[in-house]
Protein backbone atom coordinates (compact mmCIF):
# COMPACT_ATOMS: atom_id res chain seq x y z
CA UNK A 1 0.00 0.00 0.00
CA UNK A 2 1.10 3.76 -0.67
CA UNK A 3 1.20 6.08 2.07
CA UNK A 4 1.79 5.60 6.00
CA UNK A 5 -0.41 3.23 8.19
CA UNK A 6 -1.06 4.60 11.71
CA UNK A 7 -1.54 2.04 14.20
CA UNK A 8 -2.87 -0.66 11.60
CA UNK A 9 -6.25 1.55 11.74
CA UNK A 10 -5.85 4.20 9.33
CA UNK A 11 -3.98 4.98 6.12
CA UNK A 12 -2.18 8.84 5.01
CA UNK A 13 -1.85 8.58 1.42
CA UNK A 14 0.66 11.51 1.33
CA UNK A 15 2.75 13.87 3.64
CA UNK A 16 0.75 16.55 4.66
CA UNK A 17 -2.74 15.43 4.35
CA UNK A 18 -4.98 17.07 6.61
CA UNK A 19 -7.33 13.71 6.36
CA UNK A 20 -6.30 10.12 6.91
CA UNK A 21 -8.85 6.95 5.52
CA UNK A 22 -9.77 4.16 8.34
CA UNK A 23 -8.51 0.74 7.72
CA UNK A 24 -11.20 -0.81 9.64
CA UNK A 25 -14.20 0.62 11.33
CA UNK A 26 -13.21 2.86 14.16
CA UNK A 27 -15.01 3.65 17.15
CA UNK A 28 -15.72 6.92 18.82
CA UNK A 29 -12.96 7.00 21.47
CA UNK A 30 -10.41 5.38 19.80
CA UNK A 31 -6.75 6.52 20.59
CA UNK A 32 -4.82 7.42 16.98
CA UNK A 33 -0.95 7.86 17.20
CA UNK A 34 0.11 10.02 13.76
CA UNK A 35 3.86 10.67 14.19
CA UNK A 36 4.39 12.23 17.87
CA UNK A 37 1.16 13.69 17.69
CA UNK A 38 -2.13 11.39 19.58
CA UNK A 39 -5.71 12.18 18.83
CA UNK A 40 -9.14 10.70 19.88
CA UNK A 41 -11.60 9.51 17.71
CA UNK A 42 -14.98 12.00 18.21
CA UNK A 43 -16.78 10.13 16.15
CA UNK A 44 -17.60 6.64 14.99
CA UNK A 45 -15.65 6.46 11.71
CA UNK A 46 -16.60 3.33 9.15
CA UNK A 47 -14.19 1.35 7.16
CA UNK A 48 -12.90 3.31 3.65
CA UNK A 49 -14.32 6.94 5.61
CA UNK A 50 -12.02 9.90 6.71
CA UNK A 51 -10.68 11.66 9.81
CA UNK A 52 -9.25 15.04 10.33
CA UNK A 53 -5.60 14.47 11.32
CA UNK A 54 -5.40 18.12 11.96
CA UNK A 55 -7.86 21.00 13.04
CA UNK A 56 -9.53 22.51 10.07
CA UNK A 57 -10.66 26.02 10.00
CA UNK A 58 -14.37 26.79 8.36
CA UNK A 59 -13.63 27.18 4.43
CA UNK A 60 -9.73 25.83 4.71
CA UNK A 61 -8.89 23.52 1.89
CA UNK A 62 -8.80 19.52 2.89
CA UNK A 63 -5.81 17.01 1.41
CA UNK A 64 -5.83 14.03 0.60
CA UNK A 65 -3.22 11.90 -1.78
CA UNK A 66 -1.05 15.20 -1.41
CA UNK A 67 -3.77 16.98 -3.33
CA UNK A 68 -7.01 19.44 -2.64
CA UNK A 69 -10.21 16.95 -2.47
CA UNK A 70 -12.39 20.04 -1.26
CA UNK A 71 -12.70 22.17 1.54
CA UNK A 72 -14.17 22.27 5.42
CA UNK A 73 -17.91 23.68 5.31
CA UNK A 74 -17.17 23.95 9.16
CA UNK A 75 -14.50 24.44 11.77
CA UNK A 76 -13.32 20.59 12.23
CA UNK A 77 -11.22 19.17 15.43
CA UNK A 78 -8.27 16.85 14.87
CA UNK A 79 -9.86 12.98 14.90
CA UNK A 80 -13.64 14.36 13.77
CA UNK A 81 -15.07 12.42 10.86
CA UNK A 82 -14.61 13.83 7.59
CA UNK A 83 -17.80 13.50 4.96
CA UNK A 84 -20.18 15.25 2.88
CA UNK A 85 -21.56 17.20 6.68
CA UNK A 86 -18.57 19.12 6.77
CA UNK A 87 -16.31 19.11 3.40
CA UNK A 88 -17.95 19.63 -0.07
CA UNK A 89 -16.26 19.92 -3.19
CA UNK A 90 -15.06 23.04 -5.09
CA UNK A 91 -15.89 21.59 -8.55
CA UNK A 92 -18.99 20.86 -11.28
CA UNK A 93 -21.09 23.23 -8.92
CA UNK A 94 -23.55 24.15 -11.52
CA UNK A 95 -26.25 24.84 -8.99
CA UNK A 96 -24.28 27.62 -7.60
CA UNK A 97 -23.33 28.62 -11.29
CA UNK A 98 -27.42 28.50 -11.98
CA UNK A 99 -27.80 30.64 -8.46
CA UNK A 100 -25.24 33.66 -9.58
CA UNK A 101 -26.83 33.73 -12.81
CA UNK A 102 -30.22 34.82 -10.82
CA UNK A 103 -28.62 37.22 -9.02
CA UNK B 1 5.68 -12.55 -16.24
CA UNK B 2 3.84 -14.66 -18.99
CA UNK B 3 3.53 -12.36 -22.32
CA UNK B 4 1.89 -14.98 -25.05
CA UNK B 5 -1.20 -16.10 -25.35
CA UNK B 6 -3.38 -17.87 -28.39
CA UNK B 7 -6.03 -15.51 -30.35
CA UNK B 8 -7.72 -15.45 -33.42
CA UNK B 9 -5.97 -13.36 -36.52
CA UNK B 10 -8.16 -10.99 -38.24
CA UNK B 11 -8.22 -10.04 -42.01
CA UNK B 12 -7.34 -6.36 -40.57
CA UNK B 13 -4.28 -7.56 -38.59
CA UNK B 14 -5.64 -7.04 -35.47
CA UNK B 15 -5.68 -9.97 -32.62
CA UNK B 16 -9.39 -11.19 -30.97
CA UNK B 17 -9.25 -13.45 -27.56
CA UNK B 18 -12.81 -14.45 -28.57
CA UNK B 19 -14.56 -15.67 -31.52
CA UNK B 20 -17.86 -14.47 -30.88
CA UNK B 21 -20.52 -13.65 -33.98
CA UNK B 22 -21.87 -10.45 -33.15
CA UNK B 23 -25.93 -9.40 -33.83
CA UNK B 24 -26.23 -5.69 -34.07
CA UNK B 25 -29.40 -3.72 -34.18
CA UNK B 26 -29.54 -0.43 -35.25
CA UNK B 27 -32.47 0.92 -32.76
CA UNK B 28 -34.62 -0.27 -29.92
CA UNK B 29 -37.36 -1.38 -32.67
CA UNK B 30 -35.14 -3.97 -33.46
CA UNK B 31 -33.44 -4.67 -30.33
CA UNK B 32 -35.75 -7.78 -28.58
CA UNK B 33 -35.62 -9.22 -31.98
CA UNK B 34 -31.42 -9.35 -32.18
CA UNK B 35 -31.63 -10.34 -28.68
CA UNK B 36 -33.73 -13.96 -29.95
CA UNK B 37 -31.99 -14.40 -32.68
CA UNK B 38 -28.51 -14.53 -30.87
CA UNK B 39 -30.03 -16.71 -27.49
CA UNK B 40 -31.37 -19.28 -29.74
CA UNK B 41 -28.00 -20.17 -31.97
CA UNK B 42 -26.09 -20.48 -28.70
CA UNK B 43 -23.61 -18.45 -26.06
CA UNK B 44 -21.28 -17.94 -29.30
CA UNK B 45 -23.90 -15.27 -30.67
CA UNK B 46 -23.58 -12.17 -28.83
CA UNK B 47 -26.67 -9.34 -29.49
CA UNK B 48 -26.36 -6.16 -28.40
CA UNK B 49 -29.62 -4.70 -27.71
CA UNK B 50 -29.88 -1.24 -26.91
CA UNK B 51 -32.26 1.68 -26.40
CA UNK B 52 -31.87 4.19 -28.68
CA UNK B 53 -34.81 4.83 -31.33
CA UNK B 54 -35.36 4.74 -34.84
CA UNK B 55 -34.66 8.48 -35.49
CA UNK B 56 -31.97 10.48 -33.50
CA UNK B 57 -30.23 14.14 -33.94
CA UNK B 58 -27.21 13.66 -36.41
CA UNK B 59 -24.72 14.19 -33.38
CA UNK B 60 -26.26 11.35 -31.88
CA UNK B 61 -26.89 9.15 -35.16
CA UNK B 62 -23.11 9.58 -35.86
CA UNK B 63 -22.62 8.29 -32.39
CA UNK B 64 -24.62 6.00 -32.40
CA UNK B 65 -23.24 4.39 -35.82
CA UNK B 66 -19.92 4.80 -35.01
CA UNK B 67 -20.45 2.71 -31.41
CA UNK B 68 -22.54 -0.14 -34.08
CA UNK B 69 -19.50 -0.22 -36.85
CA UNK B 70 -16.90 0.31 -33.86
CA UNK B 71 -18.19 -3.11 -31.79
CA UNK B 72 -18.48 -5.48 -35.21
CA UNK B 73 -15.14 -4.31 -36.11
CA UNK B 74 -13.67 -5.43 -32.69
CA UNK B 75 -11.32 -7.98 -32.73
CA UNK B 76 -13.50 -10.11 -30.36
CA UNK B 77 -15.82 -10.57 -33.20
CA UNK B 78 -15.47 -12.60 -36.09
CA UNK B 79 -18.51 -12.14 -38.18
CA UNK B 80 -21.42 -9.53 -37.63
CA UNK B 81 -25.40 -9.74 -38.15
CA UNK B 82 -26.52 -6.05 -38.34
CA UNK B 83 -30.87 -6.20 -37.44
CA UNK B 84 -32.87 -3.28 -38.78
CA UNK B 85 -36.46 -3.18 -38.10
CA UNK B 86 -36.85 -1.14 -41.51
CA UNK B 87 -37.63 2.00 -40.56
CA UNK B 88 -34.58 3.72 -38.93
CA UNK B 89 -32.31 6.62 -39.95
CA UNK B 90 -29.72 4.18 -39.50
CA UNK B 91 -28.93 2.29 -43.10
CA UNK B 92 -28.04 -1.28 -42.06
CA UNK B 93 -26.26 -1.92 -45.00
CA UNK B 94 -24.08 1.32 -44.81
CA UNK B 95 -23.18 -0.38 -40.99
CA UNK B 96 -22.39 -3.36 -42.74
CA UNK B 97 -20.15 -2.25 -45.61
CA UNK B 98 -17.97 -0.13 -42.75
CA UNK B 99 -17.34 -3.29 -40.83
CA UNK B 100 -17.16 -5.58 -43.75
CA UNK B 101 -14.13 -3.10 -45.35
CA UNK B 102 -11.78 -5.16 -42.75
CA UNK B 103 -12.80 -8.56 -44.64
CA UNK B 104 -15.22 -9.55 -42.01
CA UNK B 105 -18.20 -11.49 -43.06
CA UNK B 106 -21.32 -9.37 -42.62
CA UNK B 107 -24.97 -10.09 -43.08
CA UNK B 108 -28.21 -7.59 -42.95
CA UNK B 109 -31.70 -8.32 -41.96
CA UNK B 110 -35.05 -6.35 -42.30
CA UNK B 111 -37.89 -7.18 -39.75
CA UNK B 112 -40.36 -5.28 -42.12
CA UNK B 113 -38.75 -6.76 -45.21
CA UNK B 114 -38.73 -10.81 -44.03
CA UNK B 115 -42.30 -9.98 -43.14
CA UNK B 116 -42.24 -9.48 -39.48
CA UNK B 117 -40.51 -11.18 -36.13
CA UNK B 118 -41.14 -15.20 -36.66
CA UNK B 119 -39.95 -15.00 -40.48
CA UNK B 120 -37.09 -12.59 -38.82
CA UNK B 121 -36.33 -15.14 -36.41
CA UNK B 122 -35.71 -17.66 -39.08
CA UNK B 123 -33.76 -16.15 -41.23
CA UNK B 124 -31.37 -14.66 -38.86
CA UNK B 125 -31.14 -18.36 -37.25
CA UNK B 126 -29.91 -19.24 -40.55
CA UNK B 127 -28.14 -15.99 -41.26
CA UNK B 128 -25.94 -16.65 -38.16
CA UNK B 129 -25.21 -20.49 -38.45
CA UNK B 130 -23.77 -19.47 -42.03
CA UNK B 131 -21.41 -16.59 -40.64
CA UNK B 132 -20.60 -18.90 -37.50
CA UNK B 133 -18.67 -21.36 -40.20
CA UNK B 134 -17.09 -18.73 -41.60
CA UNK B 135 -16.41 -16.82 -38.10
CA UNK B 136 -14.89 -20.22 -37.67
CA UNK B 137 -12.35 -20.21 -40.22
CA UNK B 138 -10.16 -17.55 -38.40
CA UNK B 139 -6.67 -18.53 -37.87
CA UNK B 140 -5.89 -19.42 -34.25
CA UNK B 141 -2.38 -18.69 -33.63
CA UNK B 142 -0.05 -17.49 -30.96
CA UNK B 143 -0.23 -13.24 -30.06
CA UNK B 144 1.84 -11.08 -27.62
CA UNK B 145 0.77 -8.31 -25.15
CA UNK B 146 2.01 -6.22 -27.20
CA UNK B 147 -1.22 -6.73 -29.54
CA UNK B 148 -3.39 -6.30 -26.36
CA UNK B 149 -5.67 -3.04 -26.17
CA UNK B 150 -7.18 -3.43 -22.46
CA UNK B 151 -9.68 -1.33 -21.35
CA UNK B 152 -9.92 -0.27 -17.84
CA UNK B 153 -12.90 0.59 -16.22
CA UNK B 154 -14.32 1.66 -12.28
CA UNK B 155 -17.80 0.91 -11.04
CA UNK B 156 -19.59 1.27 -7.62
CA UNK B 157 -16.30 2.45 -5.95
CA UNK B 158 -15.82 3.19 -2.33
CA UNK B 159 -12.09 4.41 -0.60
CA UNK B 160 -10.71 1.24 -1.00
CA UNK B 161 -10.63 1.88 -5.12
CA UNK B 162 -8.39 4.51 -4.57
CA UNK B 163 -5.43 2.43 -2.48
CA UNK B 164 -5.64 -1.02 -3.59
CA UNK B 165 -7.87 -1.77 -6.57
CA UNK B 166 -6.55 1.25 -9.15
CA UNK B 167 -3.25 1.05 -8.14
CA UNK B 168 -2.92 -2.48 -8.59
CA UNK B 169 -4.47 -2.24 -12.03
CA UNK B 170 -2.45 0.78 -12.48
CA UNK B 171 1.03 -1.22 -12.20
CA UNK B 172 -0.51 -3.93 -14.28
CA UNK B 173 -1.15 -0.90 -17.29
CA UNK B 174 2.29 -0.21 -16.90
CA UNK B 175 3.58 -3.74 -17.32
CA UNK B 176 0.94 -3.96 -20.51
CA UNK B 177 2.62 -0.18 -21.81
CA UNK B 178 6.17 -1.70 -21.44
CA UNK B 179 5.65 -5.08 -22.96
CA UNK B 180 4.54 -2.75 -25.90
CA UNK B 181 0.48 -2.89 -25.60
CA UNK B 182 -2.12 -0.31 -25.29
CA UNK B 183 -4.07 0.41 -22.03
CA UNK B 184 -7.01 2.76 -21.88
CA UNK B 185 -8.65 4.64 -19.52
CA UNK B 186 -12.17 6.93 -19.62
CA UNK B 187 -15.15 8.47 -17.63
CA UNK B 188 -14.25 12.26 -18.00
CA UNK B 189 -16.32 13.47 -15.41
CA UNK B 190 -13.73 11.36 -13.13
CA UNK B 191 -10.79 13.69 -14.24
CA UNK B 192 -12.53 16.79 -12.55
CA UNK B 193 -9.81 18.00 -9.83
CA UNK B 194 -7.32 15.76 -11.02
CA UNK B 195 -6.86 16.86 -14.41
CA UNK B 196 -3.50 19.31 -13.47
CA UNK B 197 -2.02 15.64 -12.40
CA UNK B 198 -2.82 14.13 -15.96
CA UNK B 199 -2.09 17.26 -18.21
CA UNK B 200 1.18 17.13 -16.47
CA UNK B 201 1.63 13.44 -17.97
CA UNK B 202 0.52 14.13 -21.25
CA UNK B 203 3.44 13.20 -23.91
CA UNK B 204 2.78 16.53 -25.81
CA UNK B 205 0.56 19.87 -26.08
CA UNK B 206 -2.11 18.95 -28.49
CA UNK B 207 -2.95 15.76 -26.29
CA UNK B 208 -3.15 18.23 -23.09
CA UNK B 209 -5.44 21.25 -24.56
CA UNK B 210 -7.19 18.36 -25.70
CA UNK B 211 -7.22 16.26 -22.32
CA UNK B 212 -8.13 20.18 -20.10
CA UNK B 213 -10.80 21.05 -23.02
CA UNK B 214 -12.86 17.63 -22.50
CA UNK B 215 -12.72 18.15 -18.65
CA UNK B 216 -13.95 21.64 -18.94
CA UNK B 217 -16.79 20.23 -21.74
CA UNK B 218 -17.95 17.82 -18.70
CA UNK B 219 -18.15 20.28 -15.96
CA UNK B 220 -19.52 23.12 -18.26
CA UNK B 221 -22.34 19.92 -18.70
CA UNK B 222 -23.39 20.53 -15.46
CA UNK B 223 -23.59 24.17 -15.76
CA UNK B 224 -25.52 23.64 -18.48
CA UNK B 225 -28.22 21.75 -16.99
CA UNK B 226 -27.82 23.76 -13.88
CA UNK B 227 -27.33 20.94 -11.33
CA UNK B 228 -25.00 20.34 -8.49
CA UNK B 229 -22.65 17.43 -10.00
CA UNK B 230 -22.45 16.37 -6.71
CA UNK B 231 -25.77 14.91 -6.79
CA UNK B 232 -24.02 12.09 -9.34
CA UNK B 233 -20.92 12.27 -8.34
CA UNK B 234 -19.38 10.97 -5.80
CA UNK B 235 -22.65 8.96 -6.16
CA UNK B 236 -24.84 8.18 -2.53
CA UNK B 237 -23.25 4.74 -3.02
CA UNK B 238 -19.84 5.85 -3.84
CA UNK B 239 -20.70 8.42 -0.76
CA UNK B 240 -21.87 5.43 1.32
CA UNK B 241 -18.25 3.79 0.90
CA UNK B 242 -16.65 7.03 1.94
CA UNK B 243 -15.86 9.00 -1.23
CA UNK B 244 -16.61 12.80 -0.13
CA UNK B 245 -15.94 14.74 -3.09
CA UNK B 246 -15.21 13.96 -6.92
CA UNK B 247 -11.72 15.45 -6.59
CA UNK B 248 -11.95 12.72 -4.30
CA UNK B 249 -13.26 9.74 -6.48
CA UNK B 250 -10.97 11.61 -9.43
CA UNK B 251 -7.64 11.46 -7.49
CA UNK B 252 -8.35 7.38 -6.68
CA UNK B 253 -9.99 6.74 -10.53
CA UNK B 254 -7.03 8.41 -12.40
CA UNK B 255 -4.30 5.38 -10.53
CA UNK B 256 -5.66 2.83 -12.17
CA UNK B 257 -4.44 4.19 -16.00
CA UNK B 258 -1.02 3.58 -13.75
CA UNK B 259 2.31 6.23 -14.57
CA UNK B 260 3.21 6.25 -18.16
CA UNK B 261 2.97 9.01 -20.29
CA UNK B 262 -0.55 9.90 -21.75
CA UNK B 263 -0.32 9.76 -25.36
CA UNK B 264 -3.64 10.92 -26.31
CA UNK B 265 -7.31 10.94 -25.63
CA UNK B 266 -9.56 9.66 -28.45
CA UNK B 267 -13.34 10.45 -28.89
CA UNK B 268 -16.17 7.77 -27.62
CA UNK B 269 -16.27 4.62 -29.83
CA UNK B 270 -13.05 5.88 -31.83
CA UNK B 271 -11.12 3.38 -32.37
CA UNK B 272 -7.81 2.77 -30.19
CA UNK B 273 -4.47 2.25 -31.62
CA UNK B 274 -2.42 -1.20 -31.03
CA UNK B 275 0.60 -0.72 -29.68
CA UNK B 276 -0.21 3.02 -28.68
CA UNK B 277 1.05 3.31 -24.91
CA UNK B 278 -1.51 4.97 -22.48
CA UNK B 279 -4.13 6.56 -24.50
CA UNK B 280 -7.11 7.51 -22.69
CA UNK B 281 -11.02 7.95 -23.78
CA UNK B 282 -13.74 10.59 -23.78
CA UNK B 283 -16.53 9.13 -21.81
CA UNK B 284 -19.55 9.73 -19.41
CA UNK B 285 -18.68 7.77 -15.89
CA UNK B 286 -21.66 5.69 -16.38
CA UNK B 287 -20.01 2.66 -16.54
CA UNK B 288 -21.89 0.23 -18.94
CA UNK B 289 -22.04 3.25 -21.14
CA UNK B 290 -17.93 3.74 -21.04
CA UNK B 291 -17.12 0.10 -21.25
CA UNK B 292 -19.43 0.22 -24.91
CA UNK B 293 -17.25 3.04 -25.72
CA UNK B 294 -13.85 1.46 -25.50
CA UNK B 295 -14.53 -2.07 -26.88
CA UNK B 296 -16.38 -0.44 -29.69
CA UNK B 297 -12.92 1.11 -30.08
CA UNK B 298 -11.40 -2.34 -30.20
CA UNK B 299 -10.58 -2.98 -26.58
CA UNK B 300 -10.31 -6.79 -26.15
CA UNK B 301 -10.81 -7.07 -22.71
CA UNK B 302 -11.60 -5.01 -20.27
CA UNK B 303 -10.56 -4.65 -16.47
CA UNK B 304 -12.82 -3.57 -13.88
CA UNK B 305 -12.36 -2.19 -10.49
CA UNK B 306 -14.75 -2.37 -8.18
CA UNK B 307 -14.73 -1.47 -4.26
CA UNK B 308 -18.44 -2.08 -3.38
CA UNK B 309 -18.62 -4.73 -5.80
CA UNK B 310 -20.39 -5.17 -9.19
CA UNK B 311 -21.40 -7.68 -11.93
CA UNK B 312 -21.21 -5.33 -15.10
CA UNK B 313 -19.92 -7.45 -18.24
CA UNK B 314 -20.30 -6.60 -22.03
CA UNK B 315 -21.71 -9.03 -24.70
CA UNK B 316 -18.14 -9.05 -27.02
CA UNK B 317 -15.09 -7.83 -24.38
CA UNK B 318 -14.32 -10.51 -21.32
CA UNK B 319 -14.91 -7.97 -17.80
CA UNK B 320 -12.13 -8.94 -15.68
CA UNK B 321 -13.02 -7.67 -11.95
CA UNK B 322 -10.47 -6.73 -9.45
CA UNK B 323 -11.52 -5.47 -5.93
CA UNK B 324 -10.02 -3.94 -2.79
CA UNK B 325 -12.28 -4.49 -1.04
CA UNK B 326 -11.89 -7.75 1.26
CA UNK B 327 -15.54 -7.69 2.30
CA UNK B 328 -16.72 -7.53 -1.37
CA UNK B 329 -14.21 -10.15 -2.07
CA UNK B 330 -15.61 -12.69 0.21
CA UNK B 331 -19.23 -11.25 -0.12
CA UNK B 332 -19.33 -11.65 -4.12
CA UNK B 333 -16.65 -14.49 -4.54
CA UNK B 334 -17.85 -15.52 -7.65
CA UNK B 335 -18.59 -12.19 -9.45
CA UNK B 336 -15.15 -11.38 -8.35
CA UNK B 337 -11.77 -12.68 -11.01
CA UNK B 338 -8.67 -10.77 -9.01
CA UNK B 339 -8.41 -9.92 -5.08
CA UNK B 340 -6.44 -6.82 -4.73
CA UNK B 341 -7.75 -6.29 -0.94
CA UNK B 342 -4.35 -8.33 -0.11
CA UNK B 343 -3.10 -4.70 -0.43
CA UNK B 344 -5.31 -3.28 2.39
CA UNK B 345 -4.92 -5.93 4.71
CA UNK B 346 -0.99 -5.30 4.14
CA UNK B 347 -0.88 -9.13 2.46
CA UNK B 348 0.35 -7.66 -0.36
CA UNK B 349 2.32 -5.00 -2.23
CA UNK B 350 0.84 -3.20 -4.93
CA UNK B 351 3.43 -4.40 -7.24
CA UNK B 352 2.79 -8.02 -6.13
CA UNK B 353 -1.42 -7.20 -7.28
CA UNK B 354 -0.46 -5.45 -10.26
CA UNK B 355 1.46 -8.58 -11.21
CA UNK B 356 -1.48 -10.68 -10.42
CA UNK B 357 -3.70 -8.83 -12.52
CA UNK B 358 -1.64 -8.88 -15.19
CA UNK B 359 -1.43 -12.53 -15.48
CA UNK B 360 -5.42 -12.89 -14.98
CA UNK B 361 -5.43 -10.44 -18.46
CA UNK B 362 -2.93 -12.69 -20.39
CA UNK B 363 -5.23 -15.92 -18.85
CA UNK B 364 -8.30 -14.22 -19.96
CA UNK B 365 -6.80 -13.37 -23.26
CA UNK B 366 -6.35 -17.04 -23.71
CA UNK B 367 -9.80 -18.33 -23.31
CA UNK B 368 -9.59 -18.24 -19.58
CA UNK B 369 -13.32 -17.46 -18.70
CA UNK B 370 -13.94 -14.67 -16.47
CA UNK B 371 -16.87 -14.52 -13.65
CA UNK B 372 -19.03 -11.89 -15.57
CA UNK B 373 -18.35 -14.61 -19.24
CA UNK B 374 -19.80 -17.68 -16.63
CA UNK B 375 -22.60 -15.84 -15.81
CA UNK B 376 -23.32 -14.79 -18.95
CA UNK B 377 -23.46 -10.80 -17.63
CA UNK B 378 -23.15 -8.56 -20.97
CA UNK B 379 -24.76 -5.13 -20.13
CA UNK B 380 -24.91 -3.13 -23.19
CA UNK B 381 -25.80 0.91 -23.68
CA UNK B 382 -24.89 3.54 -25.96
CA UNK B 383 -24.07 7.01 -24.39
CA UNK B 384 -26.90 9.77 -25.32
CA UNK B 385 -25.72 13.43 -26.54
CA UNK B 386 -27.64 15.43 -24.11
CA UNK B 387 -29.80 17.98 -25.41
CA UNK B 388 -28.39 21.08 -24.01
CA UNK B 389 -25.01 19.99 -25.73
CA UNK B 390 -25.92 19.55 -28.58
CA UNK B 391 -27.70 22.77 -28.39
CA UNK B 392 -23.99 23.99 -27.28
CA UNK B 393 -22.25 22.34 -30.35
CA UNK B 394 -24.70 23.70 -32.76
CA UNK B 395 -24.36 27.14 -31.36
CA UNK B 396 -20.74 27.48 -31.31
Amino acid sequence: MKGRVLGGAALVLADGDSVATALEDLEAGREIHNGNHAMTLTDDVPFGHKFALEPLSAGETVQKYGEVIGRATEAVAAGEWVHTHNCESTRGRGDVAATEAER
Amino acid sequence: MRREFTGYRRESGRIGVRNHVAVLPTSVASSCVARGIAAEAGAWARATPHQMGASQPDESREQTERVLVGVGRNPNVGAALVVEFGTEDIDADEIADRIARDGKPVETLSVREVGGTAAALQRGRTALDSLNEAAANARHESADASELVVGVECGGSDATSGIAANPAVGDACDRLVAAGGTASFSETPEFIGAEHVLAERCADEETRRRLLDRVERREATADLMGVDLRGAQPSPGNQEGGLTTIEEKSLGAISKGGTTPVRGIVDYAERLPVGGGLVLMDTPGYDVESVVGKVAGGAQIIVFTTGRGSTTGNPVAPVVKVTGNPRTWERMRANMDVNAGAVVEGDATISEAGERVFDEVLAVADGKRTGAETRRMEEFAITEVHPRELAEVRST
